[in-house]
């Protein structure tokens, strides 16, 4: 027999157990707990915002349907460089290289179908395979050597760009030789038009990509444990999650996407140019950032980030209608970026 | 007699973990028996963690046996031991906080949609996993939680070890290991998680609960393996021992063969 009176205090603290303290929320820790569970709102409350503000300052000709669509053309790199940066943000790491991998990609592409001569289908996939095999550098180098993202992608980064200069000859190849010899590498460049608005083929894949990469993320199980990655590792290991293997396919296909972002490039500017999309990494980190993806990883939507980008898009261009200068747009980009800084830490307290 | 003779369904023999010059595992046995909640007590640095992670996979043996329903098996990680039916609930909860209950449920073993879009798209089939975790909750008695999609991080620490305890109950086919489940609990939530393990036993669900706490062990566990120095050292009952028996035999204050109900228990039918 027990002798002991632990249990009876045990016993007498018992009733009350199963119940649970029915919760008197302010409005600010029910704003918290809402985004908390709503990650995007905060940065979509944004958008309406500006739309409705540069509405209401630059009239009309803001809200048309061709500047509109402008603002997507004007995102379309930075969305679909987003779909990267966010899937690596998501799992607590960083892409520094993806900017640099881009360009390599699209100079690898112009190069072999204008200068070696080879059937633009298979330029592409060239480029696309020199993406996937930047993208497993980066994630060998994290999962097997153990380096911190950050310090890794800082590193490939220099190489992938100094591998780009060098194959490149710093050499642009010209818009009319591309179309003579390689047009499907401009086919992202394509548009037509639809109610007044133009639409490229590559804004198309951009929404297409942020689609497809929402379905992975949220409805497949690769995707729950990209999230439970970042969120706990060791969680995650617990769990039986090779974590190891989902960062090194998050690595991969955010090469892969750089490299569909090359593409991209290519028709967004009609030639191909070692020195284009220099800040692509910067603008791709402040995309996901505004759209509410934590920098520490497993929270974030992908939405969040197509959100992000047209926030900046929108103040880029808003700005620039209504006459202000250069510098004040990089101003409000970086206020944004604190304000969204700050509001995912208090978020992150619940 | 013979044939209806109890068996262990888990069972230890001979094990033996070494750490460089440190001796983790001395030649320790264990026995789990079918229905019972078996703890494990013993000092800092006795040797249950490596105990438990011979036993599972975790940190396999040097040598020695393990036998699962009375069959030899080699684990040689976690996962082995989890596919053939232990699961382990870890002290440090192994949840993951920002995914919700239906999630983490699930996490490493989702379900796919059936046809086209499971096999192809690999679409998660959440209808399902959402029902049978409605069931598995409300077998548990869990149903307090009214929204099993929201994030596990909106729990407090007892719902969240109880989302642990229903996880390894739901999937654990013949064993459930838990590791200190109610260290970090407060009073009111290490009674819900106790109840919890008593509500597993019923089920018929063999539990092996590794604690400090005594008045927890000697609430809810049938017998309990009392590890000293690398070995199982006595098992004893909390209904023929006391606490204070207990601690004097962890820590090697009291011989256990000069109890009267001797120093190895075994549970009725054995």
């Amino acid at each position: 027999m027990s002798n002991d009176n632990f249990e009876a205090v045990a016993e007498a603290a018992g009733g009350s157990v199963a119940s649970f303290e029915p919760e008197h929320l302010g409005f600010g820790e029910r704003l918290q707990r809402f985004l908390h569970n709503y990650p995007t709102a905060a940065p979509a409350f944004v958008l309406l915002v500006a739309v409705v503000g540069f509405y209401l300052i630059v009239g009309s000709r803001f809200l048309s349907a061709f500047n509109l669509s402008l603002v997507f053309q004007q995102v379309t790199i930075i969305g679909i460089i987003g779909v990267a940066q966010t899937l690596v943000i998501l799992t607590a790491g960083i892409d520094l290289s993806v900017g640099a991998i881009m360009v390599l990609c699209s100079v690898i592409m112009g190069r072999t179908a204008v200068l070696m001569g080879l059937p633009a289908p298979l330029a592409l996939m060239l480029g696309l395979l020199a993406g996937a095999a930047c993208g497993a550098i980066n994630g060998l180098l994290i999962t097997r050597l153990r380096l911190p993202p950050f310090i890794t992608t800082l590193g490939t980064w220099s190489i992938f760009f100094a591998l780009n200069l060098w194959y490149s000859e710093s050499e642009t190849i010209r818009s009319q030789d591309l179309a003579t010899q390689a047009g499907l590498l401009q086919w992202m460049g394509v548009s037509f038009n639809m109610a007044g608005a133009r639409i490229t083929m590559g804004t198309l894949t951009m929404l297409v990509l942020f689609f497809g990469m929402w379905f992975a993320l949220n409805h497949t199980p690769w995707g729950r444990h990209v999230y439970a990655t970042g969120d706990d590792p060791q969680a995650a290991q617990l769990a039986g999650i090779n974590t190891d293997r989902v960062l090194l396919s998050v690595y991969i296909v955010a090469g892969v996407i750089c490299a569909l972002a090359a593409w991209a490039l290519i028709g967004r500017i009609g030639s191909v140019s070692p020195q284009a999309g220099q800040s692509a990494n910067l603008d791709s980190i402040t995309a996901v950032v505004i759209g509410g993806t934590s920098l520490f990883g497993g929270r974030g939507a992908i939405a969040g980030t197509l959100i992000g980008a047209l926030v900046v898009g929108v103040f880029r261009n808003g700005l620039a209608l209504a006459g202000v200068d250069v510098l004040w747009q990089e101003f409000a980009i970086g206020l944004l970026i604190i304000t969204a800084v700050a509001t995912d830490q208090w978020i992150r307290r619940v | 007699m013979a044939a209806e003779k109890l068996q262990p369904i888990l069972a230890g023999r001979n094990l033996v973990k070494r750490y460089g010059r440190v001796t983790a595992l001395d030649h320790s046995d264990f026995d789990l028996y079918p229905g019972e909640v078996l703890a494990v007590i013993g000092d800092n640095g006795a040797g249950k963690s490596s105990l438990i992670k011979a036993l599972t996979g975790a940190a396999p043996p040097d040598s020695g046996e393990v036998f699962l329903d009375g069959k030899k098996v080699e684990f040689r990680n976690p996962m082995d031991g989890r596919q053939a039916g232990i699961e382990t609930v870890y002290q440090t909860l192994a949840v993951s906080p920002s995914l919700d209950i239906v999630d983490n449920l699930f996490l490493g073993r989702e379900r796919l949609k059936p046809g086209f879009l499971g096999k192809w798209l690999h679409m998660l089939d959440r209808k399902s996993m959402a029902a049978v975790a409605r069931d598995k909750l409300s077998e548990l008695g869990l149903l307090t939680i009214q929204n099993i999609r929201q994030p596990v991080e909106t729990l407090s620490g007892g719902q969240r070890q109880a989302v642990a305890v229903a996880r390894a109950a739901a999937f654990g086919s013949k064993v459930v290991i838990m590791d200190e489940p109610t260290a970090a609990l407060g009073v009111k939530e290490s009674r819900r998680v106790l109840n919890l393990i008593k509500d597993v036993r019923d089920r018929g669900m063999p539990v092996v609960l590794i604690s400090h706490n005594m008045p927890h062990v000697w609430e809810v566990a049938d017998r309990i393996h009392v590890h000293r120095l690398g070995r199982r050292h006595a098992v004893i009952r909390p209904r023929t021992h006391t606490m204070s028996e207990g601690v004097a035999i962890m820590t090697g204050a009291m011989d256990p063969n000069t109890h009267a109900a001797g120093a190895f228990a075994l549970p009725e039918g054995a």
